[in-house]
């Protein structure tokens, strides 16, 4: 890893227990994100992606510390977040920000626009007043919001617009990293381009850079310069996203990217190869979590679980990789 | 079935140790001491103290509670202060009659509350369902001792329909059943003006449930509709919250025994009170919560019986 | 239903108070209330006796001109001693409702908002203290601290804690897994800034509508403990205590019951009004 990295994960790891019953518990450990290891460069766009249930939100979260960590760790800009407490954790949250999946819960319904803007601001010091008030509008107008918004109260405003205050309001602190949790995906199609094109904008205008978790390899693909593939927990693949969705080396990938649209009609046509459903992250099948679903399973695949194997810029953990 | 039952009785034990826990700690984490509170001011350090031995003051508040816990466990709760007779007999002859009021106080709230409910619900926002809601709502707002006393001062004073004390004759069923009226009448208000409201928006909601849309589409007859698909279901909750309101009847039963100068467990409680008879009350107390504990037993019991899914 | 409640965009005050007062029976509430509000405030200049002045001559006088609503056992002026006693009805069942309101609701928001298993054993203490008839327990609270106004208070508030606690915890559930109190974190504010200007504000709204409703419940305690007399100490004025009186002498001046049992009625079933009318209004379900 070089100097360049503003982000670094190692083994990163959550498991949650979930204790069920009275006269006979049973104690049932779901491990979520189950060493997932990667890193950011800075101004970077990086991709998480991955079904639902994989661990992708989950390890989002644990990166900006919003849950806590069991293992594994996290560097920003060389600071170690898993260790950091009052201030220093402060000072972090202001150079990493998160923008949410769902624009209706993300914003309290209580307050106004500007009270949403500028709270940020007053936490951190960073204006008051006039000053908070101006800088507010700044960020409406540079995520394509009227002034007016400011005194507005988020039920008058679309899911899209939602989004955009949600996005402004990470920008406030001017942070460095943006974890966007499935930012677009609970849009309508017609407004998920707009807000995509915002967030590209903004990468370009501020240098920031972006962990995107999505489902979506279409937006991935076109908004990420690299990809992670998670599967149960933990990474398969990662790399170029030109290479790991061009020539997929996973048989997992393969198959994600052969079940998502392809926008060009002369290329569609094979019907695609979806096998089975995820198996519970509660009780991950034995050896390659993948191997039921896979095509190519072999009996080392259903005992041993495949060791990584970097190639480059990214690496896959298969026994039996494409290519 | 037994085995939820079973499930049951082992939840609620964990629940009447604390409330054994609360009810010591009550007695005597309270400021004050009781052997001062008990022969007042002047009394001599001598006298102090030999109280004090006598009640088990003297010693480690650790090995009192164990003694205590112990005690009422085997259904022993000491002896009184004031009396010098067993806590458990003093209470154990003024429960039945607690007993009886209460029950007959939820007949009544029933017998009143749920047709009223019902109906109600059919009229909604009708005439009769703002009349039922004033009604409900003025018999919630009326204290016990308030409607208690209105009462009596109609129907005793006035037209001498009902006999103003209410001791009943030992051994005279009728004369127990005629002193009996008023009072479960003043605390069955409270009740029905529960169960009214409960019953109103159970009902509406199943009303409003698509097995009721389809039963209609079927052409299921109204009355049919009403009694056998909607109550039957409505009534689930309905039970529940008789269950979490016997505790306040039986709270409110103290004043109504007073008022109607009826035996019973208020009796008891206010002289002990008065006279500072702490044994006495910390028995009360126990009894009052295993009432209540055993009450929300039964509630959950009938619950099982009436909902099938409960019982899986 | 909560998860609507909390979502629900927060309509215009001057909507609400709208519609409240387009309810009739809210309105009957609000002037019952009133009624009884403006006579403890304007007790001493509308008395028209010394509500402790004993005329001896004059006892147990039906209602008429010198005494409008008649004397009691010691001649006391009757109309006095009820406008002086709804100063201590509300004193106690404001003063109470408050404390347990705060202290409730910042138990419940706070177990909430930290979950786990302090919020198992916390709520396991707030059922013990709910499956307490609460009468009873005021009633062995007040005769154990000794009765005063304070005492009257701590004991009613014990009694209404736990429900609060209850009110305030069930939406704080729903609300801390909504984003915006994710967002806060991320933001990096305290968990006092997101549980007072995040949570609080969401939940105010029940907190409030169930302290008329359970003021009404604290009228009564008060009234009641006053009768079984366990209320603030004679002579000053109460109206459990005037009803307590009033009963000693039921069989030859009735009236003496009738008009505190009266004045009791209109403040609780005022309250009693307001506060359902206040739950219509609040309740979103109710809206639709």
């Amino acid at each position: 890893m070089t100097a360049s990295e503003l982000l670094e994960v190692c083994d990163l790891a959550k498991h949650f227990t979930v204790t069920k019953g009275f006269t006979r518990p049973v104690t049932t450990t779901v491990r979520a994100v189950d060493g997932v290891s990667f890193a950011v460069a800075r101004g970077e766009a990086f991709g998480l992606v991955g079904e639902s249930g994989c661990g992708k939100s989950t390890a989002a979260r644990a990166v900006l510390r919003l849950i806590p960590p069991d293992a594994g760790l996290v560097r920003f800009a060389g600071i170690d977040v898993t260790d950091a407490h009052g201030s220093a954790l402060q000072r972090l949250r202001r150079r990493m920000q998160i923008v949410f999946q769902d624009p209706y819960s993300s914003l309290n319904p209580r307050r106004t626009i500007g009270q949403a803007l500028t709270e940020p601001l007053a936490v951190h010091g960073l204006a008051r007043g006039r000053a908070a008030r101006d800088r507010a509008i700044a960020l409406l107008e540079e995520v394509g919001l009227p002034p007016s918004a400011y005194d507005r109260h988020p039920h008058e405003f679309s899911g899209g617009q939602r989004q955009r205050v949600g996005i402004a309001r990470a920008l406030s602190v001017e942070p460095e990293l943006i974890v966007a949790d499935e930012p677009v995906s609970a849009l309508d199609v017609s407004v998920q381009a707009q807000v995509l094109l915002l967030l590209k904008d903004l990468q370009a205008r501020r240098g920031l850079t972006f962990v995107f978790v999505s489902h979506d390899l279409g937006v991935v693909r076109w908004f990420c310069s690299r990809v992670a593939v998670m599967y149960l927990g933990r990474i398969v693949e990662s790399g170029p996203v030109a290479r790991v969705f061009g020539a997929p080396r996973h048989p997992y990938t393969r198959m994600l990217r052969d079940a998502s649209p392809i926008p060009d009609p002369a290329i569609r046509g094979q019907m695609p190869r979806i096998l089975g459903e995820i198996p519970s992250a509660a009780n991950p099948p034995a050896g390659c979590h993948f191997h039921p679903r896979c095509p190519r399973a072999s009996d080392l695949c259903r005992t041993v679980y495949p060791e990584w194997r970097a190639d480059g810029d990214g690496g896959v953990a298969c026994h039996q990789p494409e290519n | 079935m037994i085995g939820f039952i079973i499930r049951r009785l082992l939840a609620s034990i964990p629940t009447l140790l604390a409330v054994l826990t609360l009810v010591f700690l009550l007695v005597r984490v309270v400021p004050g001491d009781p052997a001062i509170a008990i022969l007042g001011d002047r009394a001599t350090p001598e006298t102090l103290a030999a109280l004090r031995a006598e009640l088990g003051l003297d010693r480690w508040i650790g090995a009192q509670y164990l003694e205590f816990l112990g005690h009422a466990l085997r259904g022993d709760l000491g002896t009184s202060m004031v009396t010098h007779r067993a806590v458990w007999t003093e209470i154990s002859e003024a429960l039945p009659h607690t007993i009886v009021l209460t029950l007959a106080a939820m007949v009544i709230g029933c017998l009143i509350g749920i047709p009223a409910g019902v109906w109600a619900a059919l009229h909604r926002n009708g005439a009769i369902d703002v009349l039922t809601r004033l009604l409900s709502l003025l018999g919630l707002s009326f204290p016990v001792f308030v409607s208690g006393i209105f009462l009596l001062i109609v129907f005793a004073l006035q037209l001498h329909l009902f006999p103003v004390i209410g001791n009943p004759r030992p051994g005279d069923w009728i004369d127990g059943l005629h002193k009996l009226v008023l009072p479960a009448i003043t605390l069955g208000i409270v009740m029905a003006a529960y169960v009214v409201r409960v019953t109103r928006s159970s009902m509406l909601q199943v009303l409003g449930e698509d097995y009721i849309r389809t039963a209609r589409a079927k052409g299921v007859p109204r009355r049919s509709i009403i009694w056998r698909h909607g109550l039957s279901n409505a009534l689930i909750p309905v039970v529940t919250v008789v269950g979490l309101y016997v505790g306040i009847l039986i709270g409110n039963s103290v004043l109504t025994e007073i008022v109607f100068n009826r035996p019973g467990l208020g009796k008891v409680i206010v002289s002990a009170l008065t006279q500072r008879d702490y044994t006495m009350l910390q028995g009360m107390m126990v009894i009052y919560c295993f009432l209540i504990v055993v009450v929300n037993l039964i509630t959950d019991i009938s619950y099982g019986l009436i909902d099938p899914r409960v019982k899986q | 239903m909560t998860d609507v409640a909390v979502s629900a965009p927060p309509s215009p005050r001057r909507a609400m108070i709208g519609r409240l007062l387009s309810d009739p029976t809210t309105v009957a509430g609000v002037v019952l209330c009133s009624i009884v509000l403006a006579g403890a405030l304007l007790a001493p200049w509308l008395s028209p006796h010394d509500p402790l002045e004993q005329n001896i001559l004059d006892r147990l006088a039906g209602p008429g001109s010198d005494y409008l609503l008649g004397t009691d056992q010691f001649g006391r002026d009757v109309l006095s001693r009820l406008l002086w006693g709804a100063r201590v009805s509300l004193l106690v069942s404001f003063l109470s409702i408050a404390s347990a309101v705060v202290i409730g609701g910042a138990i419940g928001m706070i177990s909430g908002y930290i979950g786990g298993r302090f919020d198992l054993v916390t709520m396991q203490v707030m059922d013990v203290l709910l499956s307490f008839p609460s009468l009873i327990l005021g009633m062995i609270m007040v005769a154990l601290l000794g009765s005063s106004i304070t005492n009257l208070v701590i004991a009613i508030a014990l009694t209404a804690i736990a429900p609060f606690a209850r009110i305030a915890r069930a939406p704080v559930l729903v609300l801390k897994e909504r984003a915006f109190i994710e967002a806060g974190r991320a933001l990096g504010f305290s968990h006092l800034r997101i549980l007072l200007v995040h949570v609080l504000p969401n939940i105010v709204t029940d907190l409030l509508v169930m302290g008329t409703l359970w003021m009404a419940t604290a009228v009564r305690t008060e009234a009641s403990l006053s009768f079984i007399g366990l209320g603030v100490k004679p002579p000053t004025p109460t109206w459990g205590g005037m009803m307590r009186d009033g009963f000693e002498n039921i069989l030859d001046s009735a009236w003496l019951c009738i008009w505190p049992g009266l004045a009791i009625l209109v403040l609780v079933l005022g309250l009693n009004l307001v506060g359902d009318g206040l739950c219509d209004v609040t309740d979103p379900k109710a809206t639709q």
